[in-house]
Order: structure tokens, then sequence, then C-alpha cells
């Protein structure tokens, strides 16, 4: 029996609220709370409660043969229980039909993976026992914030202890290798390996709405076909999706859902697959080879690699004035700087900033709340800089009460940078303090 | 292909972007084979010839007596003939200088009779409508002795002379709208001027718009029939002065820069307000409004009244070198603008590698990615914009590589092009009719 894995990702940020330089010290709410409900609210309307309705009514009428498996990251699933519990509790009922897999990932979808090894597995981590608590389940499978891997990510995923992980079948990395066959990691081959079949997924992802598509209307018959035309030793096709992809991006008049409808039973009676989860194909099948994957891919644009959000200039200097930060986080107890900490890290803040658009991708601009990636970065920094003074403020106190004598301790054991920058901003916070223009600068003739 | 153009000025004798508009497309032209035949009302010589062959409008000898010019002037030009202050691009020190010679040289008759020489000053004075009503007399003179296929008029002053020569030639005419009197005046529009710019639109075959913004004007106010309303962006020359590169910067702190006219159009209040804003967030900055204009003496009051005078600087008027060094010590340059038809000024900047931060109602912000665009009225967004430039260097560094780079893809040439198959959409259109 060869099998489809069915993976939906599900993932939504807190988009940031236009923060001004000047209230920098003067608020620390960074969220635009309207936008967030509003946004949350209609994609689960449209989107996440009837796909799983749909998929609920799937599973029962096909059992054991229709499996599925979600990545919830942690900030959606936050938001759901916030604004909108029946979509939550949807997807608790379609975890209580023992038929679908939840999947672990970084709870705040973030690139901690390509940046800090220490901050990764700890979200990993978090991520993992939020999604036991809610399905009572620990997840042994690892997907990865946008399909981003690489050797490295590979092997510490491995330390973490999952035996499977997804990623993109990148045709940059397979070369003339076929996506359809379970791999391994190049360091560590107890890590079996899932390649996302980009045709196929984003035939159903992308493609189907689109009347300009020469395969347009695209039929199960159809799907069937291809899924018969694929070499019989061909052994599992990894459709990934982003969910909001049924319904939202592409709307019930589009006949998605009907499509998914009546997917399960042209596959199940016209072709030889069925429908597993990752962890039930990762223990079916034996990995036939290893992929070198030495620098990340990822599944977004035609390069599938990390320039979505390390591509230009601002995002690698957003990226990395974020991590610099870690190694005073981590000595923060406040919990209202973890949670920032883990908001700020969301992928989506850097996609924002990305200049890819300004070319082609309309997937860029798709729930972007910056009319240009300028002004994404803009607000990104002035909340990023009040942040840091928080943290400066916190990670000195928390350690040693008086701020000024105390800095300069910990300023050794931190790289240069982190110390010129902590230099810095206590000079803007000093400044920062809102005193009229005039009364400032005539101190500082008196100085 | 030949174009009898009419302009008001061409460099060096320029007081505002037309003239350095005017050049640039005329040196693209040429690039397509066309050949223009440029008008000015007074040529001083020393322009330069190598895109067009330029007619000084002073030397042109006018025959009367002859009837259909008799009929035309009393049908098309008799309501023009009325005197004015309206100087639409002339800066406050040189309106003084203007008024100044103007009272001791008025127009003289050369030769009396039947035919006479008109003498134009080329500037924007009191007698302008005067000065545009004897230009379209020329015209129509240029009209019949001229062999050319197609007139392109420049802004209002040169509408009449287009008509005129349209009439007296029966070839079609191409008006190009640099600004709108909307623009230039808000809603107290002169009735005059309005009615210029409409009948002009109105007689044309093809109307150009330097930006949509312009073009909605052209269609929403003037009610000129959209098909026949093309837009084609300005671009700009690339720059080739020497020793731009030697100026340096005298003080330690970041200059954030507004050059342009202080008038109500340019919105330097909003510019002085956003000051206010970072100043005192962050008072290691200067702030730089460079230029005259009758807004002037408000914004000097302001900036006392808010305390900011030892931060915020007046230069006056800036010309050529000045610019180019004033440009050299920018950190940021603001163009808040109410009303912008094009603004070519931030290209400028962008060129000498500021980055810019533009309103959202000017023209130029419809073709460029690279600037931080903002509505005029938010001056919150405004100072932000300005202190995230000032603050985050890798949007600074950003915008000064990529900017450059964008705005060295603008070019005449490409206007040019563009220009050149609206002439060519006439042609096809007559030969089907």
């Amino acid at each position: 029996m060869r099998s489809i894995c069915l993976n939906f990702q599900v993932h939504q940020p807190y988009r940031l609220r236009t923060y001004r330089f000047f209230d920098m010290g003067e608020s620390h709410y960074y969220y635009d709370d309207f936008l967030n409900r509003t946004i949350i609210r209609r994609i689960a309307d449209k989107s996440y409660i009837p796909a799983n309705k749909l998929f609920l009514d799937l599973i029962k009428k096909y059992d054991p043969s229709f499996r599925i498996s979600f990545s919830l990251s942690g900030l959606a699933i936050e938001q759901m229980e916030r604004y909108c519990p029946d979509a939550m509790d949807s997807f608790v009922k379609l975890s209580k039909t023992n038929a679908v897999e939840f999947l672990a990932e970084t709870y705040s979808h973030s690139l901690a993976s390509l940046r800090d090894k220490e901050e990764f597995i700890s979200q990993v981590e978090k991520h993992a026992r939020t999604i036991e608590r809610i399905f009572g389940k620990r997840p042994v499978t690892f997907r990865n914030s946008e399909l981003i891997y690489s050797d490295l990510i590979g092997e510490t995923v491995s330390e973490m202890g999952y035996q499977t992980m997804l990623t993109e079948g990148a045709k940059h990395v397979l070369g003339w290798k076929s996506p359809n066959f379970l791999y391994c990691n190049a360091i560590n081959p107890k890590l079996k390996l899932l390649l996302k079949n980009f045709q196929l997924s984003d035939d159903i992802a992308f493609r189907f709405a689109r009347k300009d598509w020469a395969e347009w209307p695209l039929t199960t018959e159809k799907f069937g076909r291809w899924l018969n035309a694929l070499d019989d030793k061909q052994e599992v096709v990894n459709i990934f999706i982003d969910y909001p992809a049924l319904g939202e991006r592409q709307g019930p008049e589009t006949g998605i859902f009907e499509f998914i409808k009546a997917l399960p039973a042209t596959v199940l009676k016209h072709t030889s697959f069925d429908f597993r989860t990752p962890s039930e194909v990762s223990e079916q099948l034996q990995p036939i080879s290893a992929v070198h994957v030495p620098f990340p891919i990822s599944w977004a644009d035609e390069e599938r690699d990390v320039t979505a959000w390390l591509g230009n200039e601002l995002q690698k200097e957003a990226v990395a004035k974020l991590y610099d930060l870690a190694p005073l986080v981590r000595q923060c107890q406040d919990a209202s700087i973890q949670r920032d900490w883990g908001y700020l890290q969301a992928s989506d803040h850097f996609y924002y900033m990305s200049t890819k658009w300004f070319s082609d991708g309309e997937v860029h601009k798709f729930f972007n709340p910056y009319s240009s990636p300028y002004e994404a970065f803009i607000n990104y920094m002035n909340v990023l800089s009040d942040f840091i003074i928080r943290v400066e403020n916190q990670a000195g106190q928390s350690l040693h009460p008086p701020i000024k004598t105390v800095v300069p301790e910990i300023k050794a054991p931190l790289p240069k940078k982190v110390v010129k920058r902590v230099k810095k901003t206590e000079l803007n916070a000093k400044t920062g303090v809102k005193t009229p223009v005039k009364a400032v600068s005539v101190k500082k003739k008196g100085k | 292909m030949r174009v009898l153009m009419f302009g008001w000025e061409f460099p060096p004798h320029i007081t505002g972007g037309l003239g350095t508009a005017c050049f640039g497309l005329t040196k693209g032209l040429l690039k397509q084979g066309v050949e223009v035949l440029f008008v000015v009302p007074k040529a001083f010589g020393d322009e330069s010839q190598e895109a067009v062959h330029i007619i000084n409008a002073s030397d042109v000898e006018v025959f009367f007596g002859n009837e259909t010019l008799t009929k035309e002037i009393t049908e098309n030009l008799s309501y023009i003939e009325v005197g004015s202050n309206l100087i639409p691009y002339a800066g406050f020190d040189e309106y003084l200088e203007l008024v100044k010679r103007q009272q001791t040289s008025l127009i003289t008759e050369t030769r009396p009779a039947y035919s006479r020489y008109f003498e134009f000053s080329g500037k924007y004075g009191h007698n302008l409508f005067e000065e545009v009503n004897n230009y379209a007399i020329v015209a129509s003179r240029l009209a019949e002795v001229n062999s050319f296929d197609i007139i392109h008029a420049h802004d209002w002053l040169t509408y009449p002379a287009g008509i005129m020569a349209k009439h007296f030639s029966g070839k079609p005419l191409v008006v190009h709208m640099h600004a709108t009197e909307f623009d230039r005046s808000g809603e107290n529009v002169n009735g005059i001027v309005y009615d210029i710019e409409k009948r002009g639109m109105e007689e044309a075959d093809r109307v150009i718009t330097v930006s949509h913004l312009t073009r909605n004007i052209v269609i929403e106010r003037y009610g000129i029939n959209p098909d026949k309303v093309f837009t084609v962006h300005n671009a700009v020359e690339p720059v080739d002065r020497p020793g731009s590169g030697m100026y340096h910067k005298n003080v330690k702190e970041k200059v954030v820069t507004f050059l342009g006219r202080i008038t109500f159009q340019k919105g330097p209040e909003y510019f002085v307000e956003a000051a206010y804003k970072i100043l005192e967030k962050d008072p290691d900055v200067r702030f730089v409004m460079a230029g005259t204009g009758d807004l002037m003496n408000k914004m000097v009051h302001r900036i006392a009244q808010l305390g900011i005078a030892t931060k915020f600087h007046f230069t006056g008027f800036l010309k050529g070198d000045d610019v180019d060094k004033m440009f050299a010590l920018s950190d940021v340059y603001v163009m808040p603008s109410i009303s912008e038809p094009f603004g070519i000024s931030p290209l400028e900047a962008m060129r000498s590698s500021v980055p810019v931060v533009i309103s959202k109602q000017s023209g130029v912000s419809e073709i460029l990615n690279h600037a931080i665009k903002v509505d005029f009225w938010d001056i919150d967004a405004m100072a932000d914009a300005i202190w995230g430039i000032l603050h985050y260097d890798a949007l600074s560094s950003m915008f000064r590589k990529e900017g450059k780079a964008e705005v060295e893809k603008l070019k005449w040439e490409n206007a040019a092009r563009k220009v050149f198959e609206v002439y060519q959409s006439i042609e096809l259109n007559q030969s089907v009719i």
C-alpha cells in the first residue's frame, strides 16, 4: 500500500500595532488586538471550522484509511483560545478520533532554528508541552516553521528525540531524486524525512482556483490519474498545505471543499494509495537514502530558501538585534517579557520586511498589515527598541539591584556586539525621559 | 517626426522643474528620432542646443492685417488680457527683482504699422498674461512658416500658443500638464488660469499628465475625456556634476532637510511639527528648511514658539552647487507636499544617496518603492519615519543603496518613448478617420 501524507499548517502571528518612537518608554503594549481578533475570527469561520468539520466527517466515513496531520503554532493556539474557542474545540474534536496527528514545532513559529539553538530547543519543548496539554499526547514528529530545514537543524531535532521531520522537497536539493520516498538526515540517519511534493501540494494550495491554469478545473478524477501515473516504486506523496488555502485563500465558491470531500473516495477506489499520518508513514517505510542540505531550505517562494525572511539588510538587522538579546532574556523572570519575547520572534514580522514583493509575490502581501517593507521594519524596530530597554532594566535589576554599577559586570561574558548596544540604549533611555526639548538642551549646555 | 514644442523656459535659465523636465524630455525624444523645434519666449543664446533647435519668440516678426489672425486673436485671446500678480514658480527674492525690472522696462514695439516684434521677459512677472497672449500671436506666425507634424505645449502658459498654432497649421495638439491650478493654489483657483488650462485640454488631441494623481484631477476637476489623457511620469538626469562628493558634514548631529518653496502647496508646517516631535525625544538632530516663500515668516515664528530655534535652520533659496552641498550634508530628505503633481526633488536627493520621506499626495510616490510614503497630514507617521532612518542604520544604508539604484533606472529615454507612443496614437487614430 502506498500512502498520501496530508499535513496542514495552522499559524497566525500577533501582528503589531502602529508603535511610534515616542511610545518608547511610555507604553509597552505592542499588539493590534482588533486586527488580530478580526483576522483569526475570519479565518476560523471561513477555513478552520468548516474544514475541520469536513475532515471529521471524512475520517468517520473512511476509517481507518483516512488520516491527516496538523501543525498548530503556539501563537495560533493562544489566539484561538482567546478569540475563537469554537475553532479550538473543533481541533480537539478531531484529536479524539485518533486519526489525526498533531506535530511539534516552534511555539512562536520562529526562526530560532536558524539563529539560536538553545532558544530553538526551549521553544520546541514549550510547544510540545502545549500540544500535550490540549490533545493529551506528546508529539513525536517535528515540522519546523515554514518547513525550514538543514542538516544541522535536523541533527538538533533528532537530539530532542523526534524520529521524523517534515520539510520541502526542494528541487535544488533533490536534483534527479523524487520526493516520493522516505529519506533520512545526513548527519544522524535515525531522523527520517518526509519531503513535500511541491507540484501536487501547490496544485491544491495555489493553483486550484486559478482559471488561467492549464489544468483548471482540477477534479479528483484528474488528481487520481496523476497519482496513478507515478512510478510504482514511489511510496509516499506528501501534501503539505497552509490551512487557510482551504476556504480562506480559496473560498468555498472555488469548489475546494467539494474537491476535498470527494478526494478520499476517488483515491481509495481508483488508486493504490491510502491516507496516513507522518509517524505512520515513517514507521511503515525504510529510508532509501540521506539528503544533504548544507544550506537551509524552506517552502517559500520559487527559491525555496530562507531569503523570504532573511533576504535583505533590514531583515538581517532586525533578526540579529532580536537574537542578540537571547542571553539577557534568559535572565529575566518577568512573565510579560517572556511573552513578548516569544511574540516578537514570529517569522511573519520578518516576512513583512521582504523586498521581494517589489518584483513579484502576491503571497507576500497576504495578510500583510504594512504597505511597505520599510514601514514594517521601522515599526518592528521601534517595538524592539522598547523591548530591549525593558529587558536590560529587568536583567540588571533581577541580578543586581542598582543598574548602573551592574551593567559592566554583565558585559564581560557577553559577545562584544551586545556590550556596545547596552551602552547606546542606556543613553537613549536617559534622554528618552519625557522632558521638554528646551529643558534638555539647556541641561546639556550646563554640562 | 518633427515637433513644434512650446515651453516657457529652458536650461540654464530656469526657475523651477518645468525647464529641467522639458530638457530631459527633448533629449529623450531625439533618441526616438524625433526632431524638436523648441520655442521659448526669450532665448539667451546659451541654451543647450544638443537636442533641440531653439526658437526665440522675441525674434519672430509677426505680420498683422491678416484676417484670420485678427479673427483668431479676438476669438481666442481677448479674455486673457488681464493684468495679474500671479507668479507660479518664482521665489520671493526673484519676485522682488522682477517687479523692479518690470517697472523700468515695459514691452516696447520695435516696429509699428503692419508688422512687429514682441519682446518677452520669459519670466513670471505681473504682465504674465500679456506675455502669454503675445506668445500665442507669435505662435501663429511660427505655425505658418515651419513644417512639423505635431504641436506639443508645456503647461498653461503655452496653451494659447498651442491652440493658435493648431488653428493655423491644422496639426494635432498635445498639451502637457506639469501642474494644475489646483496644485498651485489649493481651492482658491485663479479662474483665468483654470479657463486657459481647460480650454487647452479641450482643444488638445491628447493630454499628457505627469502622474495618475494629476490625471485624476484633469478628469474630475476639468471634465476632460479620460480616453485622451495619458500619464507619463517624469525622470531625472543622471548626475555628472564633478565634485559633488567633496562636501563634508560640518556638524556632528544628523541633518534632516526640507528643500523647496516654503508655500502652502509644499506643506512646510507639517515638517516643523514633525521636527518638534523628534526633538522632544532626541535633541541630537538638526533640521534645515532650504528655500523661500510666502510662509517663511510664519515658519520662523512657529519655530520660535516651539523653542527649537537652535536646532532648526533656514538657508534661504539654494541654487546649483549649494543644492548638491545641502544633499551631501543631509541624512534624510523630507517632502511633505500637500499636492505635488510630480515632485522631482526627491529623485535628486535619492540620486545623491539621501533617503527620502515623501507624501502620498505626490505623483512621484506612484513610481518609487524605496522611499517611505506618508500622508502629509500624518505628523506622527512622518516623525516616526524620519526617526527610523536616523536611528536604524540598516534602514538608512539600504535606502542609500536601493534608492540610488532605483532612481538610476528612471530614464528620460523611457519617458520620451511613452510620449512618442502618445504622438503615434494620434496618427493612428487620424488615419482611421
